[in-house]
């Protein structure tokens, strides 16, 4: 595969923010003292009087974001994964959650490959967390063009949406003129033997996983499922009738996450077989990411690896 | 205030009282206690200080209110449905299945209510983000948050209390109802929050310390409030728990629970015989 060139999503939700400002007056940003790492920094540099940083008390921020957008902005609320979802999880349940306030979360700094930082940083357990909130739309972006695409689209729609990160540099395999919609699923390679579910930086890797399993004689069905609440049934149920076999992909917990999600689906709708990839019931560590990455088996490699002898190869 | 005024306004706080016993009653739960304890602040919030619409609920030049201590919603609803939001004879539903007189406020069902609150120390924030919204947008908009003395042992509570002062939000009047007393005792016993004037003070308000009881200077409070510039307001009000209904009084027991039939007779006769003595005044 040629080289391709590498953005991390953090950058992406950064620029978005920008370009959405230029258009939209009513577009605020909040953090909590970490908007050099989140990316709103840039926002903040062009648009100064629109940012508003709560410092490190990411529960008040939260609820000042609910206040901000009863008064009919729409404010962007963002911190690292682990403590948008995780220490403000009560705050996000009660007071965007419940009353299905109109305040976007950018949860950052996602999964393991967040690298030297640790466990502590490593936020595994956010697609758990806000899945579980009644009405909380969810989206993984798997690179730059979806993540500003999706920025644009959580922008646009009515109602709380948790948007979650990356701070690694991923492969750009989108076009510009890719059209992102909430809720739906991506079929990026079409296939019949096994279908491998994907999101975040694992899609990039499922596809390179399907690359290699052709070699092989293994037909893989490639879907990007960016949303994972409200989860494309419909193509999750296409896929699983197609292939009999499905495979999900996440930088996640496999507990509460994508592959979970794939299952309740899947469980009630078309039983079929499934194998989860993702951080098992573990916590991570310090280490350079893509080291983390191989370490937890979150690569091409391992799908592969899983898909070969999940059909028997 | 006229002497006029101010029999209305103590009027309409009996009543706001009758409508905590009402609605408690009815639901055979509910926090009585606290709603009693700020039936005056309710009442001189939604009678005189707001700039508010009944007819017009979701009206954006209104003032908003935040009842942090979500928990009191038996005396926001009282207040509300005398105002005139929704009917007076809808607050014995409190609590009921399918009412829409939730057990705490819910802004998508009750008209009038301007955040859903119930879990201690967000509403506050929420009010925050209200002021900040409104001073950025040039909106005229106050914003009033009542507390609990209880509830400011939350750590958001000083969260939202350091970014109020941080963004010189003077569009913020917070009210923090000291009486004294939450549900495993009293305050200063559970986790004393004292010296609560001080520390809100040190935290960059413009803080005042009145009888949460007497109209005139609830009044005088919030005047001065509206007049300060360039800091937070915040009034600590000194009330009783359970004012207005006698075995109610600073009694911890009656913080959650509802009066039973013959508890609910006396109470009511209480605040019928308060409210005739009001009305011959």
């Amino acid at each position: 595969m040629a080289e391709v060139k590498k953005i991390a999503t953090r950058d992406s939700y950064g620029a978005a923010l920008i370009e959405l400002g230029k258009q939209h007056d009513d577009l605020v940003v909040l953090d909590a003292d970490l908007a050099a790492a989140t990316k709103t920094g840039v926002f903040k540099k062009e648009f100064p009087d629109r940012h508003f940083d709560c410092g490190i008390a990411e529960a008040n921020m939260m609820c000042v974001a609910a206040g901000m957008s009863t008064m009919g902005l729409v404010p962007f609320a963002s911190s690292f994964a682990m403590f948008a979802a995780g220490r403000a999880f009560e705050q996000v349940r009660n007071s965007i959650g419940y009353p299905h306030l109109n305040v976007k979360i950018g949860g950052t700094h996602g999964g393991i490959s967040v690298g030297e930082d640790g466990a502590s940083h490593q936020c595994c357990e956010d697609f758990a967390l806000m899945r579980s909130i009644p009405g909380m739309t969810i989206i993984c972006p798997a690179d730059d063009v979806e993540a500003r695409a999706a920025v644009k689209a959580a922008y646009e729609m009515d109602g709380p949406v948790y948007l979650r990160f990356g701070r690694l540099a991923i492969p750009v395999f989108h076009s510009e003129d890719y059209d992102f919609q909430v809720g739906k699923g991506e079929i990026l390679k079409d296939g019949t033997d096994v279908a491998i579910i994907a999101n975040g930086l694992l899609t990039y890797e499922a596809i390179k996983a399907g690359e290699e399993l052709a070699a092989t004689g293994i037909n893989a069905m490639i879907i990007n499922m960016a949303t994972i609440k409200p989860i494309d049934e419909e193509l999750v149920v296409e896929a699983a009738k197609k292939c009999g076999k499905i495979i999900t992909c996440e930088e996640h917990s496999i507990i509460g996450g994508l592959g979970e999600a794939v299952c309740s689906v899947l469980s009630e709708k078309c039983p079929t077989p499934v194998r989860r990839i993702g951080v098992n019931d573990e916590f991570g560590h310090s280490g350079p990411a893509m080291e983390l990455l191989k370490q937890f088996g979150l690569t091409s490699d391992h799908i592969v690896e899983v898909a070969k002898d999940f059909c028997g190869k | 205030m006229t002497a006029s005024e101010l029999k209305q306004l103590k009027i309409a706080a009996c009543k706001v009282r009758m409508g905590v016993i009402e609605s408690t009653h009815g639901a055979k739960a509910g926090h009585p206690g606290g709603s009693l304890s700020a039936a005056e602040i309710f009442t001189y919030l939604y009678f005189k200080e707001m700039n508010i619409d009944p007819k017009n609920p979701k009206w954006e030049g209104r003032d908003r209110f935040v009842l942090s201590k979500g928990h009191t919603a038996p005396g926001l609803y009282a207040a509300l449905a005398e105002r005139g939001f929704f009917p007076v004879e809808d607050l014995p539903t409190l609590r009921h299945i399918d009412s829409y007189l939730q057990g705490h406020p819910n802004m998508n069902l009750v008209p009038g209510v301007d955040m859903s609150t119930g879990s201690l120390g967000q509403g506050i924030s929420v009010a925050v983000g209200m002021a900040l919204a409104a001073k950025h947008t040039g909106k005229e908009n106050r914003v009033y948050s009542l507390l609990g003395d209880g509830e400011i042992e939350e750590g958001q509570v000083w969260e939202a209390f350091m970014s109020a002062a941080h963004y010189k939000l003077d569009n913020l009047c917070v009210i923090v109802d000291n009486n004294g007393l939450q549900i495993d005792g009293p305050v200063a016993q559970v986790m004393s929050p004292y010296p609560i004037v001080d520390k809100l003070a040190a935290f960059g308000f413009k803080v005042q310390a009145i009888d949460g009881h007497d109209f005139d200077a609830i009044e005088k409070a919030f005047n001065q409030a509206k007049e300060t510039k360039g800091a937070p307001s915040a009034i600590v009000i000194t009330s009783t728990k359970g004012k207005g209904v006698s075995y109610m009084e600073n009694q911890c027991g009656w913080h959650g629970k509802a009066p039973n039939d013959e508890e609910y007779e006396v109470a009511m006769a209480e605040l019928r015989a308060q409210l005739a003595e009001l009305e011959a005044m």
